[in-house]
């Protein structure tokens, strides 16, 4: 048995949905297969907060223009240049729009959030977070006339030339079935939550990573679809991971693990010795390199050490720091060689310079003599207790993907575009993001190209 | 530590929320939480009388359960409100009464109904209890003015010492920050919020009750119970006006102040609470103090009952039922009024002054 959509999307977060809600409002039937319970629907936007569109002036919600031009040097910026040009600005230049579409579907914006101003002249932030514009944007595909199959895995997809024809689908309940559609939009994530996979990757020391999204993210659709023939993107070692908690769970630990306070002391790695200059730029600008640095010290972990000087400088934590009167003491609560420690903070100590401490700018607050530096924000280290969070590598997102045309239409490996497959999201991130990340870009990522591949998937279909 | 196990869950959730922050543009209590690094118990139990059960950041909240971080706002404030009513009370005595709220008001309510029947018929003989009476001072007939003032001036003015009490003793644990009185500026600001129950929309989606989805009406009924509430109060004060000041005494004419203010309050308080009884029932037991069933159900249920009786009274008041009904009516008046300081009637009280509270702090901040 059999059924016939005009366009299937395979996914159920931000991308899928702005693809679904856009191929229906083209005229097209649209089922979407979600492979997550209903709970847990959504991949990763259930843990996002905003979106990174440019604008060309204040909005209510956003403090001042981010214009094209400024977005495209910050990516260029973060990513050092690996990124598809011509897609990316055509990605710029559609986010314009997207922050009214967005609106239209349900979504509701809010200012920057508390503790987080430094974006609020170029990230739009979701009312209530990334779950409230889950739950608007299923509200409108539903009301819209779009199908949802929850706990829908999706165990195989049959291609022919470049042409998707059917997925076959096991359903907890009704059990296996095939589908057929005329176009199909994959909008099913990367595969950060497949440790095996990140194993063939990172060896051993995957096993000390923690995921910060879905554990649902386990990169099916990805591998069937680079086995049949769709080219491959990006380098399959990049992600977004950033320093999180490693008190945090395995999965699912979502915003709450994350640290903002590594500007305000050292890192050190368990042999207590420092590793990467620390004040290095504006956080959040450097927020997202500290899980690639964590991941490459031995065992996957570090320590952020501060002193009770600047425990109200950053957001409030989920999990206390851990508290010593003594450095001594605190290395003991680690496991960290004590002498080791207590040498590290004093060589420190003795490197800072007098300076003017001024964390919303690049200060002059900086050490001296000591290998690595820390550059800005340097202020010693002298007031107990003395406190740490330790943090291992949080990974957010994979880079590897699906390559894609300005259409979002997957390309096949023989150069050829597809003639009904689509991506968006995550799954096809790599083409915009060779590596590095800004925050909100995921979301534009998955809200322009999903909508562009549900309306190209739409055309498709009714031609 | 706190002293109750369900304070030391609010404390473990603002934790949680205080390091997300995603739901703060959906009410008050998440910038009032934003405000704070640690909870007191008066900070909790502050933000627990802010939270006017919308339901919103539970069906937002992406660590809601099943996940593991096991986030439930609603249902956790929900049970520390109605423990905060209890610690507050006055007399600390009574403070029983919340935990088995429907029992004591119905059991009241029957009594102080039986003890109007039972005293109309023993001061007046069966002719006049059933008789049929017509004209200026018919009420009176019954139960002489004066006695009637006299006993719900007294009744009135108990619920409004023990209230005071009360809310003295939860202000004081709230702390205000700047050390001095609410000003004016804050009070009118916590009448607008509270007028127009400015934090029970959900963030402006509307708010949820029986499931995910934004359709729920009870602001809409609770607008029509207290209203209602409010439009018979005004009702009986210029009734009161009336006898007192011109002489004139009830009952009075249809068309007349009064009689028009009871009407249209007495409506009020029969759908207002019919409504609020019914969201009740269909409510997601995800985010319900199920344990207070009695309580949420027993004001609700002397609202009614006091609509109900006051708009029998008013279509029956020519006929022979009016000395039964006025019983019933006085009866259900008096256990409303002295079961307010102990019942689900607190909530607003608190509530007002929690939003008082966060006026305050929000001008401090903003200042």
């Amino acid at each position: 048995m059999s059924s016939k959509y005009d366009v299937l999307v395979i996914g159920g977060g931000n991308a899928a949905l702005c693809a679904a809600i856009s191929a229906r409002r083209g005229g097209a039937s649209v089922l979407v297969l979600e492979g997550a319970p209903k709970f847990y629907r959504g991949g990763n936007t259930r843990h996002t907060r905003n979106m990174r569109c440019a604008h060309d002036a204040a909005t209510e919600i956003l403090t001042g223009p981010y214009t094209e031009d400024e977005f495209w040097e910050d990516l260029l910026r973060v990513t050092g240049g690996q990124t598809d040009e011509v897609l990316a600005r055509h990605m710029i230049r559609e986010s314009k729009d997207i922050l009214n579409w967005i609106v239209d579907q349900g979504v509701r914006w809010q200012p920057s959030l508390g503790g987080t101003l430094s974006l609020g002249r170029t990230n739009s932030f979701f009312l209530g977070g990334g779950r409230a514009m889950l739950n608007a944007l299923y509200l409108t595909a539903e009301r819209l006339g779009v199908e949802v199959e929850y706990d829908a895995e999706v165990t195989d997809l049959v291609i022919a030339d470049g042409m998707f024809l059917a997925a076959r689908l096991k359903r907890p309940i009704k059990g296996e079935t095939e589908l057929r559609a005329t176009s199909m939009v994959a909008a099913a994530g990367g595969f950060e939550a497949n440790i095996e996979w990140l194993k063939q990757y990172w060896g051993e020391a995957a096993d000390n990573f923690l995921i910060r999204g879905t554990p649902y993210n386990r990169g099916s659709i990805l591998k069937m679809l680079l086995a049949k023939g769709v080219q491959q993107v990006g380098d399959p070692t990049q992600c977004h991971a950033v320093a999180i908690d490693a008190r945090a769970p395995k999965f699912d630990g979502g915003i709450i693990t994350r640290h903002d306070s590594v500007v305000f002391g050292i890192v050190v790695n368990k042999h207590a010795q420092r590793f990467y200059d620390e004040g290095e730029d504006i956080w959040p600008k450097r927020y997202a390199i500290w899980g690639r640095l964590v991941a490459a010290q031995p065992d996957q972990i570090a320590y952020i050490i501060f002193d009770a000087t600047v425990v109200t400088s950053f957001m409030p934590t989920l999990f206390p720091p851990i508290a010593g009167q003594t450095v001594a003491e605190l290395a003991g609560k680690l496991e960290l060689d004590p002498a080791a420690l207590e040498k590290t903070i004093a060589d420190f100590n003795a490197a800072v310079q007098p300076g003017t401490f001024d964390h919303t700018i690049l200060d002059d607050c900086r050490t001296e003599g000591i290998v690595p530096p820390k550059t800005h924000w340097a202020r010693r280290i002298a007031t107990p207790p003395y406190l740490a969070y330790p943090v291992r590598p949080g990974i957010t997102f994979t880079y590897l993907g699906t390559r894609v045309t300005k259409e979002a239409r997957m390309l096949m490996t023989d150069g050829k575009p597809s003639a009904n497959m689509f991506a968006a999201g995550e799954i096809m991130a790599g083409n915009v993001l060779g590596k590095g990340y800004a925050a909100g870009m995921g979301m534009t990522i998955g809200s322009v190209f999903g909508r562009i591949a549900g309306r190209e998937a739409a055309k498709h279909a009714r031609n | 530590m706190h002293g109750t196990r369900i304070l030391d869950e609010a404390d473990r959730l603002m934790t949680v929320c205080n390091s997300c922050r995603y739901c703060e543009g959906l009410c008050a209590v998440f910038p009032a939480m934003e405000m704070r690094r640690a909870f007191s118990d008066g900070d909790l139990n502050y933000l627990a009388n802010l939270c006017h059960a919308c339901g919103a950041c539970y069906v937002d909240c992406q660590f809601s359960p099943p996940h593991e971080f096991n986030v439930n706002v609603p249902k956790t404030f929900a049970i520390a409100r109605a423990e905060s009513y209890a610690a507050y009370t006055w007399p600390q005595a009574l403070s029983g009464a919340f935990a088995r709220n429907g029992l004591v008001i119905s059991i009241v309510a029957a009594l102080s109904m039986a003890a109007f029947i039972l005293g109309f018929a023993a001061m007046n003989d069966s002719g006049v209890l059933f008789g049929v009476h017509a004209g200026p001072g018919a009420f009176y007939r019954l139960m002489p003015h004066n006695a009637m003032a006299a006993l719900f001036s007294a009744a009135f003015l108990y619920a409004i010492f023990a209230l005071v009490m009360s809310v003295r003793a939860f202000w004081r644990d709230i702390g205000a920050p700047i050390g001095g009185r609410a000003e004016g500026g804050s009070i009118l600001q916590a009448i607008r919020d509270a007028g127009e129950l400015r934090y029970l929309d959900g963030g402006g989606i509307g708010c949820y009750n029986e499931d995910d989805k934004p359709t729920d009406r009870r602001k809409l009924y609770h607008h029509l119970t207290f209203y209602g509430f409010l439009l018979c109060f005004a009702a009986t004060s210029v009734a009161a006006l009336y006898h007192y000041v011109w002489g004139r005494e009830a009952p009075y004419p249809w068309w007349d102040l009064p009689v028009v203010l009871g009407t249209l309050g007495g409506i009020g308080l029969i759908v207002g609470p019919i409504g609020l009884f019914a969201a009740r029932m269909r409510r997601d037991p995800a985010l319900l103090d199920e344990q207070r069933y009695g309580m949420d159900v027993g004001f609700m249920a002397m609202l009614f009952l006091t609509g109900l009786t006051g708009m029998a009274l008013l279509a029956l008041r020519e006929t022979a039922a009016m000395g039964p009904l006025l019983a019933l009516h006085l009866g259900a008046v008096f256990a409303l009024f002295i079961t307010m300081p102990y019942g689900k009637f607190v909530h607003g009280i608190y509530r007002f002054a929690a939003l008082v509270r966060y006026a305050q702090e929000r001008r401090f901040e903003a200042s």
